[in-house]
């Protein structure tokens, strides 16, 4: 052992101890300082790192904001529909439990397997959807079988629910689902695969203030992406309320007063310019678009020859017929062509350049003033004052109205129209202007066409003195505290000039035509409201032979080529109140297929208003 | 004959200090498989038999004086290059590797078993020839096949990790036997060498595990997912951790191999710096107390070995908290009385019963 003790004894060897300790401890040091610099300086990056490892947002849908009448009636809500999803992670048997779902909610198999599918691109801590919509009974039977049906869930999610179902539809629109450009657009920022967006007219165009904000719930997960439990959930915020200026009473009327009759109706406020009522026929149901369209369905609408998808009330265009004649003789006043007095003799056809154009009354109507022509619709009188006045004139005063340009409807889809001119038909057709077509004009027929809003507009123009009013569809949006976030004013657009004797005048006609014998609206007479209207009939095609034209005929003129029924009124004729103008598609005649729902519209407006008046008292 | 001097001198403090940090193991093994339920005997009950056996093996060690297996230590390696010969030939294979023999009860590896082996032989080889000037090239080539046998066998198997091991305790030992100047300097020349020719000697995923330990963004779902999963987890455990049982990285099964190799990881996210720094703190003091227990050795080869047994253990709790902390790349060793796992117990008790069979004796000559 000798040699075992000198060798351990040397200094150098004794210093090996130390040296060996010290370098333990400096490595172990190392560690600490590693340590220090994960837990300690770094330490929030690992914390926001483990944080978002174990978390996950899982979206909760926000009610769409309600749509209400300008009475606080609701017109477009949210119902609560119930959805059976499956929550992949807590089945063990998928096969198994399809089949068995199969059977309770009488779905085929393939369907439900296709949308289990479908579902993969969900994360795998989201529900997937297996059938949306269930009845109640159906959702109580799933309830009821729960044991059997590991991971199965009944969830409540809101669905757009129309309760006027297809009345106004054009108006309040449909809902979709959010395509992939849409996605991709920036102004869709918040929104995710699966949402439903407004895609037309309201449901689009207020999409920001329906759209609400959705909730969140901030749930953990385990590494494979398993739902643990919820950490955290904010409700969603519903979407705004929104206040047509809409009438709900009147506007049941109207549709009521519609019937089956293709065309549209608009009852508009004279000094606000609000839209009461509108009507475009034929309508659909948009419940149809709430939860996805089968594509049959669709192409249905898209296909069917009356266009129930269009909104005919600002996007049909009609030649407005007769009830272009008070701008005509409007006009005629100012240029001081036909004062109220001018007589002209009409022999039942008017003769210019070898072409001979008739009067609707072939015997004619005799000696005929303003008044009566307005009253009888006589043709002949405005072929004559409308060919002294000029077409450029003619087009400056309708214009005037509102008539060949939008008008101002808040939505998209409003037509323009074309109120015809020198310069117009020059610049369209590279041709020059013939005297006949100013004739034709001046009956509201030939190039002129206009929809069923700017008749509205002018007529109302007509009633409260030449105000030319923007249209309102909204009367407020109002979020749930009731703060008002949005409130249109009145808008005049154009202040339209006429002496007091012409306004007079041809109020006088109007009154003339619903409440005179020989009148042509007396169908829309009213016992108890003074009501001024126009009728009109405007021809659909142009027949080769003019001479053979006989726009007055009954028969058996194939549906598609008989003319359209026009009516504009107000009413009461001494103080207006309301404007309405009524297109019947092929109904013939302006008096007797359009004059009855301008009428029914008009009497349904002043019978609620006696009402609230009582109740007022 | 049991002397009862061996009584009174019983290290009191090695062994408390060993089952101190095996208990915290244990703990952190409740915690880290506490949302298992597919074993029928949990896992920290499995650990804790281990432990218990391993003290057993202690006592019983410590019993036997070391001195004797200088004797045996040559019969010992030849059986054991046997074993790792065999187990090459027709071992159990694993993970792509072959490392184990069946006994039944019981998967015995021989690259563990040479690991221990390897300190008895190099003990008795540096015990009698250690020089004062220290060693010079020629005197070393017996040492130097002794351990290149074994470390190609293991290499091959192929288990980078045990070679490495076995280097780095054998180095150490050597180290501590004293180098010449020359020597020193030559050996770290052949060091770096090997290293440069041993990338391309590499298995493709031993390459990739190191690209990975350099830059583990690059690849966060595959290779790299073991070091950034268990760097969010201790970066998240922040001063004073998460709380026991509530570690979201390992209860959530992010944290991967939790139970073995990065079940420090889940003591660092649930216990904090705080809990970190004593747990090395109890490291440190077991490699103090075996550095002391080798100087307090009554003679030279009880030195090397109480020195051997240190370096193992030393190196073990190095690499691999080197590797969950993102300092080393993923090797994969486990780490001494806190990673589950049978073989890794025994092995560290087998030198713990040494290291305790050397304390006992050192007032004997």
């Amino acid at each position: 052992m000798g040699l075992d003790a000198r060798w351990t004894e040397l200094p150098s060897v004794q210093r090996r101890f130390l040296l060996f300790s010290a370098a333990a401890a400096v490595i172990f040091l190392m560690l600490g300082l590693r340590l220090w610099y994960l837990q300690i300086i770094n330490h929030e990056d690992y914390q926001e790192r483990s944080v978002r490892n174990r978390t996950r947002v899982l979206p909760l849908e926000a009610p769409r904001g309600p749509v209400f009448d300008r009475n606080g009636q609701l017109l477009v809500d949210n119902r609560p529909s119930f959805q059976i999803s499956v929550m992949r992670q807590d089945v063990e048997d998928q096969q198994a439990l399809l089949q068995r779902l199969a059977e309770l909610l009488e779905i085929d198999l393939p369907v439900l397997e296709e949308r289990w599918r479908e579902g993969r691109r969900f994360p795998i801590y989201r529900p997937v959807p297996l059938a949306t919509d269930v009845s109640r009974d159906l959702m109580e039977r799933i309830q009821e079988h729960g044991v059997e049906l590991p991971g199965v869930l009944t969830e409540v999610r809101p669905v757009r629910d129309y309760l006027e179902k297809g009345s106004a539809a054009h108006l309040v629109g449909y809902l979709g689902e959010i395509t992939e450009a849409e996605l991709i657009d920036d102004s869709f920022g918040s929104y995710q695969a699966g949402d439903y967006v407004g895609k037309i007219a309201l449901e689009k165009t207020f999409e920001p203030y329906l759209k609400g904000e959705k909730g969140r719930r901030l749930v953990e997960v385990d590494v494979k992406g398993k739902l643990l439990r919820q950490l955290q959930m904010e409700s969603a915020r519903p979407g705004n309320k929104l206040y047509l200026t809409l009438d709900r009473e009147l506007q049941r009327a109207a549709d009521q007063a519609f019937g089956d009759q293709s065309g549209a109706a608009i009852a508009l406020d004279v000094k606000t310019g609000d839209i009461l009522a509108m009507v475009s026929r034929p309508t659909f149901d948009p419940a149809l678009f709430a939860r996805g369209i089968a594509s049959d369905e669709w192409k249905g609408l898209l296909n069917d020859s009356r266009h129930p998808l269009q909104n005919k009330v600002i996007a049909g265009q009609y030649p407005p017929g007769s009830t272009f004649k008070m701008v005509v003789a409007l006009a005629a006043q100012r240029e001081g062509i036909a004062g109220s007095h001018r007589e002209i003799y009409c022999n039942g056809a008017f003769k210019i350049g070898g072409m001979r154009f008739r009067c609707w009354k072939k015997s004619g109507h005799g000696l005929t003033d303003l008044k009566k022509a307005l009253r009888e619709s006589c043709d002949v009188w405005f072929y004559q004052v409308g060919l002294e006045l000029g077409i450029d004139k003619l087009s400056v005063a309708a214009k005037e109205f509102g008539l060949g340009a939008p008008v101002g409807y808040p939505l998209p889809g409003e037509k323009r129209g074309i109120i015809p001119s020198r310069e117009w038909k020059r610049a369209r057709y590279n041709l020059p202007w013939y005297a006949g077509e100013t004739v034709n004009a001046s009956i509201g027929q030939g190039f002129v066409l206009s929809t069923p809003m700017q008749l509205a507009v002018m007529t109302a123009a007509m009633a409260n003195g030449g105000k030319v009013l923007t249209p309102q569809l909204i009367e407020r949006i109002e979020d749930w505290q009731g703060n008002v976030l949005l409130q249109p004013e009145t808008e005049v657009v154009r202040q339209v000039d006429y002496s007091a004797a012409a306004w007079k005048a041809i109020q006088r006609g109007l009154v003339a035509v619903v409440n005179e014998p020989r009148g042509t609206g007396q169908i829309a007479k009213l016992g108890n409201v003074l009501v001024a209207g126009k009728t009109g009939t405007s021809q659909v095609v142009r027949r080769k032979s003019d001479e053979e034209e006989e726009l007055d005929e009954e028969g058996d003129v194939p549906y598609r080529f008989r003319p359209h029924a026009l009516f504009v009124a107000y009413a009461p004729a001494e103080e207006p109140k309301i404007a309405v103008a009524v297109v019947v598609e092929h109904g013939q005649h302006g008096g007797s297929a359009a004059g009855p729902v301008a009428k029914m519209i008009i009497e349904q407006y002043f019978s609620q208003q006696q009402d609230r008046q009582k109740e007022g008292s | 004959m049991f002397d009862r001097r061996l009584a009174v001198n019983f290290d009191w403090i090695l062994i408390l200090t060993v089952c101190a940090l095996a208990g915290i193991g244990v703990l952190n093994l409740f915690s880290a498989t506490a949302n298992w339920h597919f074993s029928a005997t949990p896992i920290y009950m499995k650990q804790l038999i281990w432990l218990g056996g391993g003290l057993l093996l202690v006592l019983l060690i410590c019993c036997f004086d070391y001195r004797h297996l200088e004797h045996f230590a040559i019969h010992g390696y030849v059986v054991t290059i046997g074993m790792l010969l065999f187990v090459l030939l027709m071992g159990k294979t694993s993970m792509g590797a072959t490392r184990w023999i069946n006994l039944g009860f019981f998967n015995l590896q021989p690259s563990e078993v040479i690991k221990i082996v390897m300190i008895l032989l190099l003990a008795r080889i540096f015990g009698r020839t250690a020089q004062p000037e220290g060693y010079s090239f020629s005197e070393l080539w017996l040492p130097a096949l002794l351990l290149l046998l074994p470390f190609g066998l293991i290499l091959k198997q192929p288990d980078l990790g045990t070679a490495l091991m076995l280097v780095f305790i054998s180095l150490s030992m050597l180290v501590f036997a004293g180098l010449r100047r020359a020597t020193t300097l030559g050996l770290g020349f052949i060091g770096v060498l090997t290293a440069v020719l041993g990338w391309f000697g590499l298995h493709d995923y031993q390459r990739n595990r190191i690209q990975t330990f350099l830059n583990p963004e690059a690849d966060p779902l595959g290779s790299g997912y073991h070091i950034i999963q268990s760097k969010i987890a201790v970066g998240s455990g922040g001063f004073l951790g998460k709380g026991f049982l509530q570690g979201t990285q390992s209860q959530l099964s992010f944290l991967p191999e939790r139970h073995t190799d990065f079940a420090f990881s889940v003591f660092a996210e649930e216990w904090g710096f705080a809990g970190c720094s004593l747990l090395l703190l109890g490291y440190m003091f077991l490699i103090f107390w075996g550095i002391y227990i080798a100087r307090r050795a009554s003679d030279r080869y009880g030195m090397f070995l109480a020195i051997g047994v240190t370096a193992m253990i030393f190196w073990h709790i190095v690499v691999n908290l080197g590797m969950v902390i993102g300092l080393l790349p993923v090797v994969g060793v486990p780490l001494p009385l806190f990673s589950y796992g049978g073989t890794s117990m025994v092995t560290t008790m087998v030198g713990v019963g040494l290291l305790m069979s050397v304390s006992m004796r050192r007032f004997m000559f």
